[in-house]
């Protein structure tokens, strides 16, 4: 450090070369490509498909078009977060305020485990369980006949929930270990009843893991189009699936950039809105993602 | 017999957890991933009832390389044939699986795709020429088609402009299938379709996540053609396809999953498919639609950008010779348009009306046409239907 101011060249050019392979990662990785996404949005489809340049605002003028895209993922997306977010924090908070130390680690490694398997595979079992000789074939065994699962609005959400619940647990679970045991004597100490407590002491504190694990698990969850595919039977149709359809399917490279592009901002926008909401009171007590 | 069994079991363990890496990192399609995972049991119990009797004639090329990257659809082939041509030539073959021809095109069309030989059908042919996409063939080069042998129905959409630019596969139909213990209307057509998905059958229908065949089948039932790109037709069809909308169980092109598990109880169906349901379970009845619908065939290709073109004759060479053809059929269940194959199959399975419907359904049937590849309307109706 010392080094560093008194020889500030030799600091900075230090400092440019170690960002350097950084810097040229993010300009040809996500720069460079999101400039071609924002130019090709401005063109038309080729006739046989795929870009013919052009500058026409036709693309965007399109996009009511999808708007059961657009609404499905703003609806989906949020109440799959906070879904998430109810199943995860009694989770998380078994795993770091209740359960010994002998068993923390095992069941540490219990919620990761199914990262070792593709979303994809995962998501292809619940097909099978919520299918007709899945559950519904044990419910009609105790008298409820026809009762359908799959290809419902609670089969997509019980898949976000299955599938992103580790990216909120663990935020969490680190937020609430850091908690000092301390301050909940204090609370008991001074006439707060357990659930008092808890709405006052521990809430507050693990609010920066909660806010991290939403933010991850809304992100993901914007993106998403496996889930609504599969548990969906592709009559739920997410921004994800309408970006899927146009360049895998209808080679609409032009209007599915201008989606994209939309997208992009959508996300920008609400991430913003939501960083100023939950972290800006809160200086300095940010909880790292991993 | 075991040692044939495991080595033609179609996915290891360590093989299966590749497919998912290949999956994750966007390589390959969720319909690959299903076509190398799913139907692979059913293709090694067959594949290893039929172990190669006669030993097949050396390949009469001279090195080859020991590559070749293949594009073709889910559970179209005989693996026994595809490891005998490694077997015998030393190439490795890598195999992509693609559930629709706009998805092949769309990997083409945006360049560097790296494959050897893809498997087009008949109606994208033009349009991949016009593209110039795929390449010329030197028929000299592929001793083993014999144009003489061809049914020309099926043979004729791979010459264009009077060249060949790709030679025969197989040849199918699209119709439906129905689930006779739960539908008993007998529907026959696909006016009969949509009336009982808007009826009876209500949220039990699937049908493809694909326009050809998804809009081919509303515009049958409102009595236009398969293929009509008029928009007022088109607009029609949209109509009847959001209207039935509420009423589907799912819009996919995997249906063999919901057919079974008794949740859907009828879809739009391809000839394979047909067969292996109803082989299975015999409740399941495979409908050539009285008005109208596909009658296809499929061919090998060869991009214009091939990087190992020696394979790529050998392969396609290889693959017109009528047995390790009429091995193939043993295994997906689609007729071949090469009538050497034809006399190679027991008359059982000429006379199946499953694989080979009567006369006067099939004259109700139509080609896909090149139009409907590349049209922006009926991409956009089948888009707005999904997402309506």
């Amino acid at each position: 450090m010392a080094t560093m101011i008194k020889d500030g060249n030799k600091g900075s050019w230090l400092t440019a070369v170690l960002l350097a392979p950084t810097t040229l990662w993010f300009l040809v990785m996500l720069i460079m490509p999101l400039i071609v996404v924002v130019i090709f949005s401005f063109g038309e489809r080729s006739p046989m498909g795929g870009y013919a340049a052009s500058f026409t605002f036709d693309q965007y003028a399109n996009l009511p078009s999808r708007l059961k895209a657009f609404t499905n993922t703003l609806t989906y997306a949020p109440l799959g977060t906070l879904l998430t977010l109810l199943v995860a924090y009694p989770l998380a908070y078994y795993l770091a305020v209740k359960v010994s130390a002998r068993w923390k680690l095992l069941l540490l490694v219990l919620v990761i485990v199914p990262f070792w398997t593709s979303l994809l595979i995962r998501t292809y079992a619940w097909i099978f369980i919520l299918g007709g000789r899945g559950i519904p074939n044990l419910l009609e065994m105790i008298g409820f006949d026809d009762v359908r699962l799959i290809n419902t609005p609670g089969a997509v959400l019980l898949g976000m929930i299955y599938g992103y619940l580790p990216l909120m647990v663990f935020p969490i679970y680190v937020s609430l270990e850091k908690l000092d045991k301390q301050l909940l004597e204090a609370s008991n100490d001074l006439g707060g009843s357990p659930f008092r407590t808890f709405l006052q002491v521990t809430l507050p504190l693990s609010m920066p893991g909660m806010a991290t694990g939403c933010m991850l698990v809304f992100i993901l969850l914007m993106g998403e189009f496996l889930i609504p595919a599969f548990l969906g039977g592709g009559k739920i149709f997410f921004l994800g699936n309408a970006l899927v359809d146009l360049f895998l399917q209808s080679r609409n490279w032009p209007f599915g950039s201008a989606l994209a592009v939309t997208l992009v901002i959508i996300m920008l926008v609400t991430v913003t809105i939501y960083m100023r909401l939950t972290m800006g009171s809160k200086t300095g007590r940010d909880v790292s993602i991993m | 017999m075991s040692k044939d069994y495991k080595d033609n079991q179609p996915i290891t363990a360590k093989k299966l957890m590749e497919e998912f890496r290949r999956y994750q990192n966007g390589s390959v399609s969720r319909r690959h991933f299903l076509g190398v995972t799913g139907l692979g049991t059913a293709m090694a119990v067959m594949g290893s009832a039929m172990p190669s009797l006669l030993s097949r004639p050396a390949h009469a090329f001279g090195e080859v390389g020991d590559k070749l990257v293949f594009s073709t659809w889910p559970n179209y082939h005989n693996p026994v044939n595809i490891e005998e041509f490694t077997k015998t030539t030393g190439v490795n073959v890598q195999v992509n699986a693609f559930g629709s021809n706009e998805e092949m095109l769309a990997k083409l069309q945006a360049g560097g795709a790296g494959w050897d030989v893809f498997v087009p059908t008949n109606y994208t042919i033009s349009t991949y020429v016009e593209l110039g996409l795929i390449q010329e063939l030197d028929l000299s080069r592929i001793p083993n088609f014999s144009s003489a042998a061809q049914n020309p129905t099926f043979a004729g959409p791979a010459t264009v402009n009077g060249k060949v630019y790709a030679v025969p596969k197989n040849w199918g139909t699209t119709g439906f299938v129905v689930n006779t213990k739960k539908i008993t209307s007998g529907p026959k057509s696909w006016k009969d379709f949509f009336d009982v998905t808007m009826g009876a059958g209500s949220g039990h229908t699937i049908v493809h996540d694909y326009q050809l065949t998804t809009i081919g089948a509303a515009l049958c039932a409102l009595g236009f053609s398969f293929n009509s790109i008029d928009s007022g037709e088109l607009a029609k069809a949209e109509k009847l396809l959001i209207d039935s909308k509420p009423h589907l169980f799912a819009i996919t092109s995997d249906y063999q999953p919901g057919m079974r598990s008794g949740d859907a109880w009828m879809s739009i169906c391809w000839t394979g498919d047909g067969k292996q349901l109803n082989t299975d379970m015999p409740e399941m009845e495979y409908v050539v639609a009285s008005d109208g619908g596909e009658l296809w065939s499929d061919f090998y290709a060869i991009p214009t950008d091939a990087p190992h073109l020696e394979a790529a004759y050998a392969f396609l060479n290889y693959f017109q010779d009528p047995y390790i053809q009429a091995r193939d059929f043993e295994v997906h269940g689609y007729p071949a348009s090469d009538s050497r194959v034809d006399a190679m199959l027991p008359a059982s399975t000429v006379n199946d009306p499953i694989l080979y419907p009567a006369k006067e359904l099939m004259d109700a049937l139509e080609f896909g046409a090149a139009k409907t590849l590349t049209d922006p309307g009926r991409a956009e109706v089948i888009a707005r239907f999904k997402s309506a």
